[in-house]
């Protein structure tokens, strides 16, 4: 099966989850006197949980052809480990390391390393240069976010922030 | 209308505006020119930005310099190193790139620049006489309407934005309104399909989804297969930008031709600047005498300058629906609505009765880029083509960090981090199968809107008698319809009688 047929299995079973979730569960919670509104919160959702159900089924039943052959400016998932997938998955593993710790370690602690990190990960080598672009990238944004925009960013890590 | 240019012109002509039509041209041809990252990724990036001003019209500015900046970087990277940045100047390559080749990068740049330039003031122009027409209709509309516009917009989007595959398109579009109604919807005090968390309340971040959808899956595209930045082959040396009058009589009537053409492509909705670049260069093809015919692909001016232009003026053409429905008709429109609508502006016909200065101001600034864009970027694109040769060991990372950076100040919240990775996964898996992101993100940014004007017609009419008691909206409703069965027969049609001659393949 190929892999778009998967995903319109996957999209049907969300659907199908939202779909019961509408028909059968969100009406419960509603007060008698919005039972008389001609339109009720659940009365859209079930709509779309039938069309997307449709859809999906249709995509996944085959009645729409795949285009066939990839085209060649796209990648082919076919061959997905002749890409650079272990650099694609690192630097996700980073942007991930990077939610966990913007707050705990302060941003400019985390910039520093996910853009010092992002780019060794990428196979960049001169260690001066990278470290001097992080920093001065790390800087600017802070001072950019933080001051001029006047949105708060905690800069350092929570056990020197004073009442951080 | 000639108040409304004077206000325009006021509020244009302010010191912050006229640095956000610079910063934004600039911003927007320095990264519309990297390969492989397009406009909707740098908009997308840019919001956070844009929405931290505060004031709309300097936001819209903002985001619209930004937005053909990038159309014309994306030009200078397809001519330069045959590497379109943008989708909608792969026609601009097939004879500009030839042209550089030749030793005539110079000439092939300014023959775009001008040729840009032209097409984006025709289609300001354009603009400034559709858009009040349009709108006066549009005061018309009932809720009922705006219901049924909006789903023959979205189902418009459907049938082009796919490659063909109109049931995938349509089932990305449902999929997006179906994540709008996630969270505390406006009519109703009650949260939807929060699954308990408390994160979820208030539904998902617009910017968020724009940034899974588009940044993310590009600049992983980026990391996954290094030969789609490539910068070698690049040809240094750009002189001699002059063209001579013969070529300038040439290219006129292209350029007036297309620059029409392109404008109303990008009306309509789901069209837009990649089709009208595409149909702009074939036009002039065939229309062409068949000598000439000959040079098209090795290197004709006139094959420069239709898609050019045409891309210019849809670009310019795709913002009547937004300003005058609130309709977006392309992902890039739709992320600038999202914006909007982050600013407590809701485009739409009233918009220009209630915020004038906002809608003029951004088509006057329109010209004002257009002007920039040349004067600017004509002596300094020798300079800024440097660019190309950032080393995307540095890109790569720093195009990340923005996406989390544009996620994280949009909502002050690590959580919203996690879920743009997520998504951002999502986005890239659906992408190698070849499902459309734009019509999910256009989906979602037009589903509560959707849901409202349905509910609102549903308690007046006390339920759905609305659809048939109304003649427009059935007719439109009907559109719709058609819209998304008619090029899904057509192509089963298409496929049974290829069938039917089978050649053994």
């Amino acid at each position: 099966m190929a892999l778009d047929r998967w995903i319109a299995m996957i999209i049907l079973l969300i659907c199908l989850a939202y779909g019961y979730a509408a028909y059968f569960t969100m009406d419960d919670s509603l007060a008698p006197f919005m039972r008389r509104n001609p339109i009720w919160p659940s009365t859209f959702p079930k709509i779309l949980s039938v069309m997307a159900i449709i859809c999906s089924l249709l995509i996944l039943l085959g009645f729409e052809k795949s285009s066939g052959e990839p085209k060649p400016t796209e990648i082919n998932y076919r061959r997905l480990t002749d890409y650079k997938l272990g650099q694609a998955i690192a630097l996700l593993g980073l942007m991930i390391a990077y939610a966990l710790l913007l707050r705990p370690a302060g941003f400019l602690l985390s910039t520093v390393s996910f853009l010092f990190i992002g780019s060794f990960i990428l196979g960049e080598r001169k260690y001066l240069v990278m470290i001097l672009a992080s920093a001065i990238a790390a800087g600017v944004v802070w001072y950019l976010v933080d001051r001029v925009l006047g949105i708060f960013l905690s800069p350092l890590p929570m056990f020197l922030a004073n009442g951080g | 209308m000639l108040e409304g240019i004077l206000i325009g012109l006021s509020t244009a002509f302010s010191i912050t505006n006229i640095l956000m039509v610079v910063g934004g041209c600039l911003i927007g041809t320095f990264i519309g020119m990297l390969p492989g990252l397009g406009p909707m990724s740098i908009i997308a990036i840019m919001i956070p930005v844009a929405i931290s001003i505060g004031d709309p019209s300097a936001a819209l500015i903002l985001l619209a310099g930004v937005y053909y900046g990038a159309i014309f970087g994306g030009s200078t990277s397809s001519i330069l190193i045959n590497a379109p940045g943008v989708a909608s100047t792969v026609a601009t390559s097939f004879d500009g790139y030839p042209l550089a080749r030749q030793g005539k990068a110079g000439k092939a740049l300014t023959v775009a620049a001008i040729s840009s330039f032209a097409g984006g003031s025709i289609g300001a122009v354009l603009l400034m006489i559709f858009a009040p027409a349009l709108a006066s209709v549009a005061l018309l509309f009932h809720s009922a309407e705006y219901f049924a516009l909006m789903v023959v917009g979205l189902s418009a989007i459907a049938a082009f934005a796919g490659t063909g595959q109109v049931i995938k398109a349509l089932l990305m579009t449902i999929l997006g309104v179906i994540m709008a109604t996630v969270g505390e919807g406006a009519l109703f005090n009650m949260p939807r399909f929060t699954m308990g968390l408390m994160d979820l309340q208030s539904g998902f971040g617009f910017i968020t989804l724009a940034m899974a959808m588009f940044a993310l899956p590009e600049a992983l595209y980026l990391v996954l297969d290094p030969s789609r930045s490539k910068t070698e082959g690049g040809t240094n040396e750009i002189k001699d930008l002059r063209i001579t009058k013969a070529e300038a009589k040439a290219i006129t009537p292209v350029i007036g031709r297309q620059s029409i053409q392109g404008f109303l492509i990008g009306v309509l909705p789901g069209a837009g600047a990649t089709i009208a670049s595409f149909l702009g260069y074939a036009v002039e093809r065939n229309i062409a005498p068949k000598e000439e015919q000959e040079q098209f692909g090795k290197g004709s001016v006139k094959g420069l300058a239709a898609p050019e232009s045409a891309n210019n003026a849809a670009c310019t053409g795709s913002f009547v629906p937004l300003l005058t429905l609130g309709i977006p008709g392309s992902g890039t429109t739709a992320i600038l609505l999202g914006a909007l609508i982050a600013l407590n502006v809701s485009p739409g016909p009233r918009l220009m009765i209630d915020q004038p200065e906002i809608f003029w101001a951004v088509i006057i600034s329109m010209y004002l880029g257009n002007v920039i864009l040349l004067i600017l970027n004509l002596p300094l694109i020798p300079y800024i083509a440097k660019i190309l040769a950032v080393p995307r060991n540095f890109l790569i990372p720093f195009i990340l960090f923005f996406t989390l950076m544009g996620a994280y100040i949009g909502q002050n919240n690590s959580t919203e981090l996690l879920i743009l990775v997520g998504f951002g996964i999502c986005a890239t898996v659906l992408r190698f199968a070849d499902y459309p992101l734009a019509p999910l993100l256009i989906g979602f940014i037009l589903g509560r809107m959707l849901e409202d004007n349905f509910s609102r017609s549903m308690q007046l009419y006390d339920g759905i008698s609305f659809i048939y008691e109304r003649p427009m909206t059935l007719g439109l409703l009907v559109l719709a319809v058609i819209l998304v069965v008619l090029p899904s027969y057509r192509a089963r049609r298409a496929r049974a009688r290829a069938e039917g001659v089978a050649d053994g393949d």
